[in-house]
This record gives structure tokens, C-alpha cells and sequence, in this order.
């Protein structure tokens, strides 16, 4: 088990380009903006359904995501937003299946917590916990027997401990080398309780006890992550076998939009991440140190960002609904 | 038998052999494997032990580990295995060694598998096949003897094939095996020993064809699986009767041939439903229901239906016969519905 949060002095990111960090901090905000408009439409009552914001915990789901080819499996959670935009969907077509609109990914029958994307091999989110632990170990045992490279990720929140699936494909996952890599994203609560109240013993000695390589990983700090994420998938690509990423965030707001006084945490708690730790003002402040992007440059991405999010809202809010034929549709291929 | 043959096939005509309902299964399986190379399976002891009632015997020695994979005791992790494999390309068959079992892989089967294609907007598929069992009167007990393709009937975007025969039993796996659906086979555990006739070579028989299992004008007695075989041999004592009972197989349970059914039904005016699953809010219910809706003008009684008793399957083989259909009741319902008590 290693702490991958400092920087080594042969650092693994030394290859990482000026314009790239910023791409990064780029794709970290607009997760963010397009999730406080997803906010915004729910309270505002235009979107149905239900809304898990990932705000907080944007570095896992880009670090991740920044060390996969295009062609490598994603398996994402109800709280999913953040792992769609950073495998590649577009904001016009996340906003249109999240308002129901024929026009989104999954023309408006999956909704928030069901995007799925297949150009960008992302295989979908999934609404129950840990329902997709065997799925992305299938994707990975299906790259090993078609003799591609791929490798899978599968992204849960620590509540999906609790969930037996996720043991036995581990355990497979281990059995059979296969290229998947485990993200744990653990935001400390598993809905409204907290993760200390469910979890016995060690969340790190799960993996283990697999023999699966587990790295403990700020998951507030993109760069931290990109280096266990760049490691990992570069140990399932060597057929190596699986590797377990356990990255400590935070979810700044409740387990979805409904979930407003949060009676199982103190605003000091939550004041405290906000402000120390902080995955864009963590990242924003690197860059500054090394000269790659100073407050005119962060502002001018904020605009584009923001104009990106309106235009793509106002293509989902303009977007024709499904025809209702369409119901029975795609019951069976 | 080698003794030399001085007969000539006819090339066109392909053997026909009797085999066993297993080795029917298992030549299916080896054909489609040797078709096409993503289909492999998957499940407990499918290698070289050749599944415990002997089905998959010889398919690791032609096709590999690598293509008959053993795993850990895990329906649930195999099965989203082999569902997250099909979405990528494969064409997994999933072995679940008895129908009691599925309930562990339920919300892979139910929440992942029937819903992905519809919840992706029709982007992803899941040609996935699960074979399974059913059936009781094996000895078994509560948690090795359910029929439960009922639970699987009642899910949107899963097929279920029920086959009967070794014919049926090919003809239905290879089907399933190129559906681009997950397709549930249930097959019933008590009839891996029958012999039947079954063509060498490649054959379908397309999922949602009922057939005839045999023709009579005085009642239908429409049957799945296990309760074919009992609803044949209750047309046989019928027949002494001067009772000329149909037998229809509706061979799928999901997509279902309404039309083969309503015929029968509007032909003959009385009808039986028999299956082995739990007869409350089970398959025969189903099934009665739409004969009733399609062939009521022709109906001269309600239509009767036949299930496992709603009981936990006993094991003391005195009370374990009791809970399931049987030939000498089908014709005695038959009776009653003809008048002929």
C-alpha cells in the first residue's frame, strides 16, 4: 500500500504538458458548473427524477478518466455525472437525457443515474450499488479473451462495500488477472449514514486479501490521482492484472438535491473541505506555482465554461421530447 | 454398433440419431462454440467435472479452460461477469447448476441484463443465455426443485425457452445462444436421460413458435417442459377413453405464440393449462388468461389449470409427489371438462 500524494523527485508527471493540466482543470469546472445547473434545474423543479451531484470529488473521475484511452471501459454509479463528461459526453446530450429529451444519450429512457455512451466506451451508470462490479470485470475478461489492450474502470462509492457483488468479481477479477481497475471513491458516507458506522475493520485489507494492489490516494489533489490511475491501468495493460485506487473525497452537497439538512454531518465538516481542500482551488493554486495558468487565464476558462453550460441547457430546454412510440422501443434488440 | 453400411444418404438429408436430452444440449453448445468463437460459457464446475448431471462432458477438452471457465461459487459475480462480457462483444452462456440458484444472480439478471439495451436508448446489447433447471420429484428438497421460470417471464427484455424434447432443447439453445437478448433456458433436471430423435448438423427452432406435441379435436391440453412428457402420457389414458386430447408446447414462455394457442383452443373449446412452476400467480395463469381473451366465443368451459402445489418442495418422496402435476389428474380434469367423469 502506498500514499501517492506527494510528488516523487523523478516525478511520473513530468510528461504532462502545460495545455493538458489546464484541459484538466478545465474538464474538473465544468463537471462542477454543469453540476450546480443540474442543481438549479431540480430545485427549480424543470428536471425529473432524481439529481446525485459529484461536486467535490471532480479530481477522481478526470484523473481517472485523463489516464484511459478512448477505447477503455468505464462502469460509473448514480452519482455518475462527473464520470460521463470526463469519459467524453457532451454537455448538450447530458442535459437532454437528464430533462428527458429525445436528443440525450440514452434518448431520455435512462435519465441521470442510467447515461451510458458506447462511442467512448463508457458502459453506463448504474443505479444500484455496486451493480456493476461484475460488468466492468466482464468488459476487462472480454478484452483479455478478444486479445485487445482495453482495460475497464470500475467507479462505486465506498457505500458499494457493503455489497457482496462486489467481493465475488473482485475475487475473480484477481483469479483471472483481468484488466479492471476498482475505483473506490470514498465521499466518508454512504447516503445519510456515515461509512464509519457500516465499514468493519480496514477498507484497504478488502483488496488485499485478494492479493489485489491497493493505493490510498488523495482524491482532491487530479494530480495525485492521475499517478495511481496512470500506474494502475498500466498494470492491467501489461496483463498484470486488477488494482484497487481507494481515493478520499468528498461529496459537498447531501446524497442528492432533495437531501438538504444533512443531519449526519456538521456544516464545520463541510466548511473545512470546501475551503482546504478543494479540488479546483488545489490544482488552480499548483498551476499558479508553476506558471501554467494565473487568475486571468482561470476566470477567462470559468467564461467559457459557462457559456458552454448555458448553450448546452438551452439545446436540451429547446429539444423535442421522445415520440411517445418510442415506449416500446429497444424492450428487445 | 460397426457394421459396415451398405445404405447411401442422401446428402441433403442430414442423420437423424436419438440422444439424450443432455447430449443434445451439449451438441449445441459445441456447434455454436465451433461457429463462432465469442461464445463461451461460464459457471460452477463446467469444466472438467462437466456440470454435476454430466451435460457439459468433453467441452473443456475440445474448447479449453479459456472458453469453459470454472468459477468460484458466485452467481451473482459470473453473471454480471458474463453480462459485462456480452456488452463487449461476447456471447456468454451462463451456467446456473440448479434454477434455485438464479434468485442469487436476480438483480444482475433482472436490474442489469433485461434492462441495459432499453436504458441505453437501444445503444448496448446483452446477447447473454443463462441455461438453468427445473423441476422437482428429483429428491432434492426446498432449495434444489423450484420451477421458477415464472420470475423470469414476468421481466421485460428477458426471453425464456422451456424446451421438452432433445429436438427441442437444441434447436431452442442455438437460438438463444444468437438471440441478441438475454435469453433464460430452463431445462428440466428430470429429463436429461430422455432419448429422443434429433437431426446431426446445424438446425434453429426459433424462439416464440409453440408446436404441436401432438393433434387431437376433443380438448387442448397446452404444457411446458417437464409437464409435456405427463400431458402426453395423460393423453394416452384419455385415448382409452375415446378422448382425443391436443398437446401444445408453447416451447417459449417470452416471446409467446398467442396465435398457436388461441387455434388450438378454438378448435377443440376446452383447455388445460399445465406447468410445473407454482400454479398462483405463475405461468398458468398467464397463459389461461390469454386463451381466454383470444378463443372465449369458443370456449364450452372455463379454462383449468394445473401447477405445483403452493408449498415449499417437501423431500419425503410421499409428500414430494403430491406438489406437482401428473398424468392421471390432467386426465382427469380432461375428463371432467368433456363430461366423461
Amino acid at each position: 500500500m502506498t500514499r501517492a500524494t506527494e510528488i516523487s523527485p523523478r516525478d511520473e508527471l513530468a510528461d504532462v504538458r502545460p495545455e493538458q493540466w489546464r484541459a484538466l482543470y478545465r474538464q474538473m469546472l465544468t463537471i462542477r458548473r454543469f453540476e450546480e445547473q443540474v442543481n438549479e434545474l431540480y430545485t427549480s423543479a424543470r428536471m425529473p427524477g432524481l439529481a446525485h451531484l459529484y461536486i467535490g470529488e471532480e479530481a477522481v473521475a478526470v484523473g481517472v478518466c485523463a489516464a484511459l484511452r478512448r477505447d477503455d471501459y468505464i462502469t460509473s454509479t448514480h452519482r455518475g455525472h462527473g464520470h460521463c463528461l470526463a469519459k467524453g459526453a457532451s454537455v448538450e446530450r447530458m442535459f437532454a437525457e437528464l430533462l428527458g429529451k429525445a436528443a440525450g444519450y440514452c434518448r431520455g429512457k435512462g435519465g441521470s443515474m442510467h447515461i451510458a455512451d458506447p462511442d467512448v466506451a463508457n458502459l453506463g451508470a448504474n443505479a444500484i450499488v455496486g451493480g456493476s462490479a461484475g460488468i466492468a470485470a466482464g468488459a476487462a475478461l472480454s478484452a483479455k479473451m478478444r486479445g485487445t489492450d482495453q482495460v475497464a474502470v470500475c467507479f462505486f462509492g465506498e457505500g458499494a462495500l457493503g455489497q457482496g457483488l462486489l467481493y465475488e468479481a473482485m475475487n475473480m477479477a484477481a483469479l483471472w488477472r483481468l484488466p479492471v481497475i476498482y475505483v473506490c471513491e470514498n465521499n466518508l458516507y454512504n447516503e445519510y449514514t456515515p461509512a464509519s458506522e457500516t465499514t468493519a475493520g480496514s477498507m484497504t485489507a478488502r483488496p488485499a486479501a485478494f492479493g489485489i494492489p491497493c493505493t490510498e490516494v488523495d482524491g482532491q489533489d487530479v494530480r495525485a490521482v492521475l499517478r495511481a490511475a496512470r500506474a494502475a491501468v498500466a498494470r492491467a495493460r501489461a496483463g498484470e492484472g486488477p488494482s484497487f485506487l481507494l481515493c478520499h473525497t468528498y461529496r459537498y452537497r447531501g446524497h442528492h438535491v432533495g437531501d438538504v439538512n444533512r443531519a449526519y454531518r456538521t456544516r464545520e465538516e463541510e466548511e473545512w473541505w470546501m475551503t482546504e481542500r478543494d479540488p479546483l482551488a488545489l490544482l488552480a493554486r499548483w498551476m499558479a506555482e508553476h506558471g501554467i495558468a494565473d487568475a486571468a487565464l482561470l476566470a477567462q476558462l470559468d467564461a467559457e465554461v459557462r457559456e458552454e453550460i448555458a448553450r448546452g441547457l438551452a439545446f436540451a430546454l429547446d429539444g423535442p421530447y421522445p415520440d411517445p412510440s418510442e415506449v416500446a422501443q429497444h424492450v428487445y434488440a | 454398433m460397426s457394421m459396415p453400411s451398405t445404405q447411401v444418404q442422401p446428402a441433403a438429408a442430414p442423420q437423424v440419431r436419438e440422444l439424450t436430452f443432455a447430449q443434445a444440449v451439449r451438441e449445441a453448445l459445441a456447434e455454436e462454440m465451433r461457429r463462432d468463437p465469442r461464445v463461451f460459457i461460464i459457471g460452477e464446475d463446467v469444466a472438467e467435472a462437466g456440470h454435476p448431471f454430466k451435460v457439459l462432458t468433453g467441452l473443456v477438452e475440445e474448447f479449453g479452460r479459456d472458453r469453459v471457465i470454472d468459477t468460484p461459487i458466485s452467481e451473482a459475480g459470473f453473471t454480471g461477469i458474463a453480462i459485462g462480457a456480452a456488452m463487449t462483444g461476447m456471447r456468454p452462456v451462463v451456467d446456473i447448476m440448479f434454477g434455485d440458484f438464479i434468485t442469487l444472480a436476480m438483480d444482475q439478471i433482472v436490474n442489469q441484463a433485461a434492462k441495459v439495451h432499453y436504458m441505453s436508448g437501444g445503444k448496448l446489447k446483452v446477447p447473454l443465455v443463462v441455461r438453468t433447471t427445473l423441476g422437482a420429484t428429483r429428491r432434492s428438497a426446498a432449495q434444489h426443485s423450484q420451477s421458477l421460470h415464472a420470475w423470469l417471464s414476468h421481466v421485460p427484455g428477458l426471453k425464456v425457452a422451456l424446451p421438452a424434447t432433445p429436438y427441442d432443447a437444441k434447436g431452442l439453445l442455438k437460438a438463444a445462444i444468437r438471440d441478441d437478448n438475454p435469453v433464460i433456458v430452463f431445462e428440466d433436471k428430470m429429463t436429461y436421460q430422455l432419448k429422443g430423435p434429433v437431426p446431426e448438423g446445424d438446425y434453429v427452432v426459433p424462439l416464440g413458435v409453440a408446436d404441436v406435441k401432438r393433434v387431437g379435436r376433443d380438448v387442448t391440453v397446452v404444457a411446458t417442459s417437464s409437464m409435456v412428457h405427463v400431458a402426453l402420457a395423460a393423453a394416452e389414458l384419455l385415448a382409452r377413453d375415446g378422448i382425443e386430447a391436443e398437446v401444445v408446447d408453447p416451447r417459449t414462455t417470452v416471446p409467446l405464440d398467442v396465435d398457436t394457442l388461441v387455434a388450438s383452443a378454438r378448435k377443440t373449446g376446452r383447455v388445460i393449462v399445465v406447468d410445473e412452476g407454482y400454479e398462483k400467480y405463475g405461468v398458468t395463469g398467464e397463459l389461461a388468461s390469454v386463451i381466454a381473451e383470444g378463443a372465449f366465443y369458443d370456449l364450452d368451459a372455463p379454462v383449468r389449470r394445473l401447477g405445483a402445489m403452493h408449498v415449499p418442495v417437501p423431500f419425503s418422496p410421499v409428500l414430494e409427489d403430491l406438489t406437482v402435476p401428473t398424468a392421471e389428474r390432467v386426465a382427469a380434469v380432461a375428463r371432467e371438462l368433456c363430461g366423461k367423469r
